[in-house]
């Protein structure tokens, strides 16, 4: 394959060594002859689209996914993993995308889990504690996941990882569910613990993380390694082209002027003194008042719970304020950030998933024939790519089920949208395609409200930003020093 | 992947669990000393053999399962757990014992009708508590309605002997309810009752209503994921779950109710021998699809109505069949689950 892998091959042995590794599931191909090779005290970044096989391979080095072919070395030994207790052994420990916290637990006994003999509550709480200093964690010993902030869940499955004596860290994904400031101390936390002499694999789709902070770069497509370097002297471009393959080396390059001109008319929603309470009963939006017009594009900002979750949802007529007036168009589209929780059902098919919009106010037959018919003209012209529309959405890549919500939403032709991260775990391609509807639904007409945890995307998109901070909104002009400071609540 | 696909491997998981369960209970019998070829035979015979086996027999069984099955197939998929189908079918029989006494002298036709209806309002009301407390206070349903069927079963107990009492004040059951009002038979010289055709209208009533109807589908996709059932559909998942959760005890009441009019013609204790429980062996075989409910329901009716003959031909213990049926059940959720992971694994393929 002619793959250079760094002359430091050589010298010392690699924490962790995947060689020619193969996996297939059923008809799909994950992994064809993936390589990688991880050198101790470094931070690695695994970079490729969606369903590149980033986190496959990462499976196969933790052992929850059995390769059909290749082999593992860690230190240069050759291991087998059965089960992740396995690779927990030989001390690899991963965070997955998807939290793996048991709802039911506390923080100590998610932390204790997995693990042997006596549970000593008070040994292992210090233990935690000790860990959780170290990650600037202040969870309390007694909380259930449910009431802690996906940052803080985050560093829970950290502090798991480290309390099982792990050498080798993979993050899938961690700055997806991050705000940007919590992201960049992960970031840090991260390049002092590699210092350490432990070895981190950091699976993203953030280039520009990967060269600020990786040692290393492996770029995979299509389950092929297809480059792997130091980050030293290697390109943003360089790397795009390797993840896109030959089929694209331009960068998208983002149209900073606005877009469009807001057809200034009635407001579309208009929120007046508009107080909220979240699910734990605390008041978490402060006398919100905001308008929203035709055709612009609003971007909304914020940190971990800032209140923007609420802000969304009010504006998408999913939740009714406590106090104050919310008028709010009747047609809205609302792309919600965890689709797999709120968006879509997985084991239900595309048709299905596309009738599912507004289902609650239809009566009657269902004509599903027409259903049909319309899922196919959505599939169409929102490039979804599956074979039918029986499909179960389950077996589409994540790209592919946002663009059935996106169709679902947008397809519907709604006055207003509502889109909270609409890009957030996609690769490239699936990112700019979805910006472009956005874009052209506001062109002809539409608000969009969009929030998003990546500044640069809402810098480049909105015509004006709402930020919040610790339930109040403050009116920003997309500039990303002006919308970074709002968020911290400095001026 | 195609759905195709799924579907084809979905039934080789089925038949190969069929054989296996098959091949276990030849070992079982073979194991404890009886003929398996004539056990196999008489088995067949009973529940198949001629048309008064399959008939009266196979078919008159399978009626009620047929109605509780598809009634505990439709709440399943709605995310609803009633186990309570038994206590529901005894009230159903209670209350429809009751309507054929004191309505008698009603014309015929508007006698039956209000019998089977007071049976299914019955069967309604007795799911109208656990379903409240479910919606309002998250009692989990598969306690309530367990308990509920103690209930149920002791007011049976009190009814037969007091106010539901024959008159000659002897035995521990109601008084025969009049040829007027018992269930028309199907074909002289048969067993089979109108019931069973009711049986049918239920079952393809549900499935209309799951694949059709604009509440159905909501019914399904409130089932799939609540989350996006109420965010994305806007769809009120509590009330389609009440609604749902009082249909499927409807049903169960009228099970009861039919089961009176067309078979024991009388209210006794112990008149359901489990069918509230056989019912989710029913709707699981059937993978929770009311049309497989009709096969599954005749199945397990047939095991039944064979298992009876197998001890009257060969001496083999009727209990011999709840094996089987524990065995086919757990092997056909086996089939499912398998099936479910190679599905999952093609998705984590895909992340």
């Amino acid at each position: 394959m002619g793959i250079p892998f760094g002359a430091n091959r050589a010298v010392s042995p690699s924490a962790l060594e995947l060689v020619a590794v193969s996996k297939t599931f059923g008809e799909v191909v994950a992994l064809a002859d993936a390589s990688f090779s991880l050198r101790p005290g470094t931070i690695h970044a695994l970079l490729g689209e969606n369903g590149a096989g980033k986190t496959s391979l990462m499976r196969v080095a933790f052992g929850m996914v059995a390769p059909d072919a290749g082999s593992i070395l860690i230190n240069g030994e050759a291991v087998r993993f059965h089960a992740p207790s396995d690779a927990i052994a030989h001390g690899v420990g991963m965070v997955q995308q998807h939290f793996s916290l048991v709802p039911a637990f506390t923080s100590v006994e998610n932390f204790a889990l997995g693990g042997h003999g006596t549970f000593d509550r008070a040994n292992v709480t210090r233990r935690l504690e000790r860990y959780a200093a170290e990650l600037g964690l202040s969870v309390s010993a007694d909380a259930r996941p449910s009431t802690l902030s996906a940052a803080e869940q985050q560093q829970l499955e950290i502090a798991k990882a480290l309390g099982r004596e792990c050498r080798i860290l993979i993050l899938d994904e961690p700055g997806a569910v991050l705000p940007p400031a919590q992201a960049a101390a992960l970031l840090e936390w991260l390049r002092s613990y590699a210092q350490r002499g432990r070895s981190v694999v950091l699976v993203t789709h953030k280039l520009r993380d990967a060269l600020a902070v990786a040692d290393d770069v492996t770029v995979l497509r299509h389950g092929r390694t297809v480059l792997s370097s130091q980050v030293a002297g290697i390109t943003e471009t360089q790397l795009l082209a390797a993840m896109l393959g030959s089929e694209s080396n331009t960068i998208e390059r983002r149209d900073v002027s606005p877009i469009g001109a807001a057809t200034q008319t009635r407001p579309v929603a208009s929120l007046n003194a508009v107080s909220a309470q979240d699910s734990t009963k605390r008041e978490r939006l402060h006398q919100v008042t905001v308008e929203i017009a035709a055709g612009e594009i609003v971007g909304v900002a914020g940190v971990e719970r800032s209140g923007h979750r609420l802000l969304l949802r009010i504006l998408a007529g999913r939740l009714q304020p406590r106090r104050g007036i919310a008028e709010i168009s009747d047609s809205i589209g609302f792309i919600p950030e965890d689709r797999h929780r709120e968006a879509i059902s997985l084991d239900l098919d595309v048709r299905d998933n596309i009738a599912l919009r507004e289902a609650g106010r239809r009566r009657g037959w269902m004509s599903w024939r027409t259903w049909s018919a319309y899922a196919q003209r959505l599939m169409k012209d929102f490039d979804v790519r599956a074979e039918h529309e029986r499909v179960p959405v389950a077996v589409l890549s994540g790209g592919n089920q946002q663009k059935v919500v996106l169709a679902r939403e947008l397809g519907a032709l709604p006055k207003l949208i509502v889109a909270e991260n609409p890009t957030r775990g996609l690769d490239v391609r699936a990112a700019s395609e979805i910006r472009q509807r956005l874009r052209d639904a506001a062109k002809s007409g539409a608000a969009v409200v969009w929030y998003s945890s990546d500044l640069d995307e809402l810098v480049a998109e909105a015509h004006r930003v709402l930020v919040l901070y610790d339930g109040h909104v403050r009116q920003c002009a997309p500039s990303r020093d002006e919308i970074g400071r709002a968020m911290l609540g400095t001026s | 992947m195609r759905v195709t696909s799924r579907r084809a491997s979905g039934v080789v998981a089925y038949a190969l669990a069929t054989t296996a369960v098959a091949l276990i209970a030849a070992g079982l019998l073979h194991v404890s000393g009886y003929d398996v070829v004539q056990s196999a035979r008489a088995l067949w015979g009973g529940a198949f053999g001629s048309v008064d086996a399959f008939f009266s027999s196979t078919l008159v069984r399978a009626t009620p399962l047929l109605i509780m099955g598809c009634a505990v197939a439709l709440a399943f998929r709605v995310g609803v757990f009633n186990v309570g189908g038994d206590g529901q079918f005894l009230v159903g029989a209670a209350a429809s014992t009751w309507v054929a006494m004191v309505g008698a002298a009603l014309p015929r036709g508007v006698a039956i009708l209000l019998a089977l209806a007071a049976g299914a309002v019955a069967g309604a009301l007795w799911g109208v508590l656990p379903a409240l407390f479910r919606r309002r206070w998250g009692v989990f349903e598969v306690l309530s309605t367990l308990m509920m069927n103690f209930i149920a079963a002791q007011m049976i107990s009190y009814l037969v002997r007091g106010p539901l009492q024959e008159p000659t004040r002897v035995f521990p059951q109601s008084a025969s309810i009049s040829d007027a009002l018992q269930l028309p038979v199907i074909f002289r010289g048969s067993r089979l009752h109108a019931g069973f055709f009711i049986a049918l209208i239920c079952v393809v009533a549900v499935w209309l209503w799951l694949s059709r109807r604009a509440g159905g589908f909501n019914a399904r996709v409130t089932g799939a994921n609540p989350l996006a059932a109420a965010s994305a559909g806007r769809i009120d998942t509590g009330a389609v779950a009440f609604r749902v959760f009082v249909a499927g005890a409807a049903l169960c009441g009228l099970a009861g109710a039919v089961e009176v009019l067309g078979v024991t013609f009388a209210l006794y204790e112990n008149l359901s021998p489990g069918y509230g429980f056989t019912a989710i062996a029913v709707a699981l075989l059937a993978g929770l699809h009311p049309l497989g409910v009709l096969f599954s329901a005749v199945f397990l009716a047939a095991l039944d109505a064979g298992a009876s003959a197998m001890q009257r031909d060969v001496g083999v213990p009727s209990v011999t069949v709840w094996v089987i049926q524990a065995l086919l059940v757990l092997a056909a959720l086996t089939a499912h689950a398998l099936r479910g992971r190679a599905w999952r694994s093609v998705r984590l393929a895909r992340s």
